[in-house]
């Protein structure tokens, strides 16, 4: 069984005086549903996403997976970041094996279960490789498999893609949420590529910029794989930008007296 | 380096070429040792021909390596070579011991390092040597206060070049592994320890240099065994060709020490070229 997100009011400031980096954040994520978030950068997109991962407390609110608060990091709900961030001194395999280590499996258990998903994310032949030989794509196609090993019930993915080059850009689009599927996973993806959004979500959630708040939401009701140009996913494609520029433009309108009234928001948001 | 990486590469090639090619790849350093050695002896012809000197002619290569074959002949020279190595070791394990803990937490803890920058850099500029009254009061035997001395050579450079290795820590590698479940021990075991191997390794490596330096002086003090001991009782009988021979086993045992070293730091470098 997949897990579902609860994000129960959410508000962070970084210092208790500093400015409000997300403010009450409140949505419900499916179990197994596969959800991106798309922002203007620096609008509070990754401080969300390693709240979900226990990697960051929020001030305020709180957020629960299946209904238990998650207030530290967990292999079962598991990140993956723009960076691989791979072990150097470990092989394909050991890398992609750690998590499993970490939950205290036996060396030759672990072994033989992510040897599977190195099958499944092409890397077959590539086991005993040093991954400092492995290309970006590769490299990140072992992360992928390191985040998949420990069978998290979340993946969250923090613009994963966004260094790699075109082609293994599609292949993971694609790759990633059928794997998600087929493990029954709830899938929260970052990004600021809209395509990509529309690619891998069954929603997208947008987020607005100081303080950070989703402003607005989309179903994606595409059959899988999605092609971009497929009528349907133009249309998708021209709502979201639609969207996506009305909270920019929210923004810079409202720039000079927007201080003042989004500070009273909150409390009018809280009662509605 | 990569020519004698080459030169030294098992591959294919036949035995006779492999020889022939690994004498080439030693062609400079011999030169460097046949430079030294006519140096050597330019000296000790000097020093033969001068009235003033002649005395000390013994200096000179001829004498010395017969004094050399003898000391290794009679067996003599091995009880001294183990007294001065188990001096050694046994201080650089105290060192290892002590340097990496501290050097890992003021490399994790950046506080740590700010209240220990000062002490640690005042203390490292005194000589281990200096040391010495203080550990002859401080230690019941002569060799726990020549261990001590080295210890106190040995543990700088193990703290400084640890603390730089946990510094220069990817953050990322931290939260990947925070974010898979590590237990603060499995983060030390699998992520901390593998990542500053190599640092502490160049460490040690720099600690043996100055403890090896340090030994033979320490040793001139109380002990009857080890190098330092055999150069100062061959002064003092006046056996100028055995003191020369010391000097010599001093030298390559230093230099097979550092070469260990280098191994083991090649051993442990995860870096791809
Ligand atoms: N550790 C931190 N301490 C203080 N402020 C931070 C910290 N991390 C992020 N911020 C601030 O919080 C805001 C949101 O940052 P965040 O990284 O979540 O944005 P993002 O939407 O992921 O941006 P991007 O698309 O560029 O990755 C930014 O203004 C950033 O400066
Ligand atoms: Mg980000």
């Amino acid at each position: 069984m997949g897990a579902t997100i609860t994000l129960d009011y959410i508000t962070h400031r970084y210092r208790a005086d500093g400015p409000t980096t997300l403010e009450n954040i409140d949505n419900r994520i499916d179990a197994g549903e596969r959800v991106a978030l798309i922002g203007r950068s620096g609008c509070g997109k990754s401080t969300l996403l390693h709240m979900l991962a226990g990697l960051l407390l929020p001030s305020e609110g709180c957020v629960r997976i299946n209904s238990h608060q998650v207030t530290k990091p967990s292999a079962k709900w598991n990140m993956m970041f723009q960076k691989p961030s791979l072990y150097p001194w470990m092989s394909v395999q050991e890398n992609a094996a750690l998590g499993l280590l970490f939950a205290g499996m036996g060396k030759q258990e672990a072994a033989r279960r992510v040897g599977e998903l190195l099958d499944k994310v092409g890397l077959h032949d590539k086991k005993d490789v040093n991954v400092q030989s492995l290309s970006g794509g590769q490299q990140q196609r072992v992360a992928l498999a390191r985040s998949l090993a420990t069978d998290p019930e979340v993946l969250l993915l923090d613009e994963p893609f966004s260094a790699l080059d075109a082609f293994t850009r599609t292949a993971l689009q694609e790759e990633v949420p059928a794997l998600c599927a087929a493990r029954d996973i709830t899938m929260v993806i970052v990004t600021h590529d809209i395509d990509e959004a529309i690619t891998m979500a069954d929603r997208v959630l947008i987020m607005s910029q100081n303080p950070g708040r989703i402003v607005s939401e989309l179903r994606v009701d595409l059959p899988f794989p999605r092609r971009s140009h497929d009528p349907e996913f133009q249309t998708l494609r021209s709502e979201l930008m639609t969207r996506f520029r009305d909270t920019d433009d929210g923004l810079a309108g409202r720039k000079s007296d927007k201080d003042d009234t989004q500070k009273k928001q909150p409390a009018v948001r809280r009662v509605v | 380096m990569s020519q004698t990486s080459i030169a030294l590469q098992p591959g294919n090639t036949p035995f006779p070429a492999r020889l022939l090619g690994w004498i080439k790849s030693l062609q400079y350093p011999l030169l460097g040792i046949a430079g030294l050695l006519a140096l050597w002896w330019f000296g000790g012809w000097l020093i033969a021909n001068d009235p003033d000197t002649e005395a000390f002619a013994a200096f000179a290569p001829a004498p010395t390596f017969d004094a050399l074959v003898y000391l290794v002949s009679s067996g003599s020279l091995w009880q001294t070579i183990g007294s001065s190595l188990y001096r050694i070791l046994t201080g650089l394990i105290w060192g290892v011991g002590i340097g990496v803990p501290v050097g890992v937490l003021i490399g994790y803890f950046s506080r740590a390092m700010q209240v220990s920058n000062v002490p640690f850099q005042f203390l490292r500029m005194i000589s281990p040597l200096a040391w010495m009254p203080i550990a002859v009061l401080a230690f019941e035997t002569w060799d726990a206060a020549i261990i001590f001395l080295i210890v106190m050579a040995s543990v700088w450079p193990i703290i400084f070049s640890t603390a730089h290795g946990v510094k220069r820590i990817d953050p990322n590698w931290f939260k990947v592994a925070r974010n898979l479940g590590a237990s603060g021990p499995q983060m030390l075991k699998r992520i901390i320890m593998p990542a500053i191997m190599m640092d502490v390794m160049a460490g040690i490596r720099l600690a043996v240099g100055v403890a090896w330096v340090v030994l033979v002086p320490a040793e001139y003090l109380g002990v009857t065994s080890g190098l330092g001991y055999a150069i100062n009782d061959a002064r003092d009988t006046l056996e100028y060709d055995t003191l020369a021979a010391v000097v010599i086993v001093i030298g390559v045992i230093g230099y097979g020490l550092d070469w260990i070293c280098a191994q083991l730091l090649q051993r442990f470098n995860w870096h791809v070229e």
